[in-house]
């Protein structure tokens, strides 16, 4: 399939073009954020701004249209901010080790053998730890923040592009065309620029695609558990964090604090429900066994 | 088929020592006295010499491979230093709260695997109806909620509101029963040991503590499962023999349970190690919210407060503990679907 057919079967379809519209959404948000949201002090726009030093969350009036959270770290500021740290994050990670996987899958089915073997244990080997399991360790390790947290997923973030352009590369290194270039003469290079990642790319964008929501839901779990993101930075993760101590409300009255949990939660959800329709609706498109 | 599991036996020395260097490499980024509780066997260590005999003592200041030598012939003998979190040697504080863990997890498992596969089937056979649309939306949702949002939200309404599942492991009351002499912990797994003291009261508290958690990781995993039960499912009814059969005048009842399911779950048994691997991340979630003292929660407390020789060791256990249940899945698949065999 061309890549002009894939993007009109992609809008289209209406769950995927549900799932671009949430993503433009979030687009404007993070584009907009100083407008939406104007930082108290513009030289740290990251840093959530506090309306007092009180710990009991407050409930949504005028000033603050979400409330404040824990410590009084203001709702929708966090949220609308956070949507950059979350875009920040999901990009670099996602981009970073989608690059890593394909150079590494390539090389491992291009050129096979001992450089396969050795390329695939190592890629076993990193993923003989559960991932949320690996990240954590290494965040700890390396101290709190931002650009920690992305170390650790691109470090344990990058097998699966490689397993899975691996299996592709390997389809398609037999077919007549890849065999036709080598006899003409050209490089490895070129074949493998020209004509193998051209024609295994779709799968490797589909799991990029899904694994944006997974990478933004590790990041803001580290956050969560306090390994990630330093207190008072404007990320989702952190913004729940915030409501662990206050979800069972006081006597009476369970639900007192509902909105330090629920605007943060429908933001990440909406996030990673935007990128997991989009790629649905293209692994849909691309399955052939799923074609009438 | 036998030189298959032989290969894959002979990897796993490999796989086992690339892991350890993996995991001691990472632990050499932080600087010797931080170092140091990964060997001490007691905090009675520290006190008595001063930090810099006891670097010297450990060799925190030798050449990479010495040092792994040193430390690894000790993991071997299970010494994984003294975890300030825990107040015990790793190798305890572990072993203390694996059963925890394990009955959480096997628990799960059950509603998770059942729930998601019989979504996918009835996903599949309703394939394009409104009603495959509404579980494959239900689906994509649920993959999309972080288990922490998702795990708060049900600790709000069924602790917080309607107080039916409380947080933790056991109510007071039952876990004064299982420490008193009356009680024999067989196999520290509190419904097991509830079954053979048969104290019901006991079984009951202790459901009641399992249901949220486990309701908590099922919704994440539904979704998973589903996807690839529909997916194999779509195509196995498809084939050439599901079309005999119904030629034949079999009830599409039977059809679908009897016929088409059966081959349709091979591709389930692939993923399941790739499940076990999210599940025991997500643990850490899980038990963190729910207060549910097992090793998940134990890993994301002492990974909080900096406990380097709680959080390596269990990395190390975690993925040992991975690598031998994946070898299990591998085997149990080659033995499931002959066309591996030949490969």
């Amino acid at each position: 399939m061309e890549w002009q057919e894939v993007l009109i079967n992609l809008l289209r379809n209406k769950i995927s073009l549900l799932g671009i519209f949430i993503i433009l959404f979030f687009v404007i948000i993070a584009v907009f954020a100083p407008w939406i949201a104007p930082p108290a002090s513009p030289r740290d726009p990251y840093m959530i701004p506090r309306a007092g030093w009180s710990p009991q969350p407050k409930p949504p009036n005028e000033e603050h249209i979400f409330g404040t959270s824990e410590n009084q770290y203001d709702i929708f500021y966090g949220i609308i901010w956070g949507t950059r740290t979350a875009f920040r994050v999901g990009l670099i990670v996602v981009g970073i080790s989608t690059f890593i996987g394909i150079t590494i899958g390539t090389i491992s089915a291009f050129y096979g053998g001992m450089v396969d073997e050795v390329m695939m244990r190592v890629t076993d080997i990193f993923l003989s730890m559960p991932f949320l399991v690996a990240a954590i360790v290494l965040t700890t390790i390396l101290g709190k923040g931002l650009d920690n947290v992305m170390i650790a997923l691109v470090t344990f973030g990058w097998m699966s592009t490689a397993r899975l352009m691996r299996s592709q590369v390997l389809e398609i290194k037999t077919e007549e065309f890849v065999e036709a270039a080598e006899a003409l003469g050209a490089s490895d290079m070129r074949i493998i620029m020209r004509h193998v990642l051209l024609n295994t790319i779709f799968p490797v964008v589909i799991n990029a695609s899904m694994r944006m929501g997974s990478i933004v839901i590790t990041a803001s779990s580290l956050s969560f558990l306090g390994v990630g993101a330093p207190t008072g930075y404007a990320d989702w993760g952190q913004m729940i964090s915030f409501s662990r101590n206050w979800i069972l409300g006081t006597q009476g009255n369970a639900l007192q604090f509902w909105y330090t949990v629920v605007f943060p939660g429908v933001a990440i959800t909406l996030f990673c429900l935007s990128w997991n329709l989009v790629g649905d609706a293209f692994r849909d498109i691309l399955d052939p066994k799923l074609q009438n | 088929m036998i030189n298959y599991i032989i290969r894959r036996l002979l990897i796993l020395p490999v796989i086992l020592f690339g892991v350890s260097v993996l995991v001691f490499a990472m632990l050499m980024l932080v600087g010797p006295y931080q170092r140091l509780s990964t060997y001490i066997k007691s905090p009675a260590e520290l006190k008595t010499a001063n930090l810099d005999s006891l670097v010297e003592k450990y060799g925190l200041n030798d050449p990479f491979h010495q040092q792994y030598g040193r430390w690894i012939s000790g993991v071997l003998k299970g010494d994984f230093g003294w975890s300030e979190t825990a107040g015990a040697t790793v190798t305890e504080a572990v072993l203390q709260r694996f059963p925890a863990t394990l009955e959480l997890a096997l628990l799960a498992l059950i509603p998770v695997i059942m729930g998601g596969i019989n979504l996918g089937v009835f996903s599949a056979v309703h394939h394009n109806d409104p009603w495959d649309h509404v579980t494959r939306v239900f689906s994509i949702v649920g993959w999309s909620i972080p288990t922490f949002v998702f795990g708060l939200v049900v600790l709000m309404i069924f602790y917080g509101v309607l107080g039916w599942f409380p947080p933790g492991r056991l109510s007071v009351w039952a876990s004064d029963i299982i420490r008193s002499s009356e009680f024999v912990q067989y196999t520290h797994l509190n419904i097991i040991d509830g079954l053979l003291n048969a104290n019901l009261k006991v079984v009951g508290d202790a459901i009641r503590h399992l249901v949220a958690p486990v309701f908590s990781i099922s919704i994440l995993w539904w979704a998973y499962i589903l996807r690839i039960t529909r997916s194999s499912m779509l195509e196995t009814l498809r084939k050439d023999y599901i079309r005999t059969a119904r030629s034949k005048g079999v009830k599409e009842r039977v059809v679908v349970k009897k016929h088409a399911r059966k081959n349709a779950l091979i591709p389930v048994v692939t993923v399941a190690g790739h499940m076990v691997l999210g599940l025991l991340g997500g643990l850490v979630i899980t038990e963190t919210i729910f207060g549910y003292q097992g090793l998940g929660q134990f890993f994301a407390s002492a990974a909080s407060q900096l406990d380097y020789a709680a959080v390596l060791g269990l990395a190390l256990y975690f993925g040992f503990l991975l690598i031998l249940i994946n070898l299990c899945v591998d085997v149990s698949y080659a033995i499931i679907d002959p066309r591996i065999r030949l490969e």
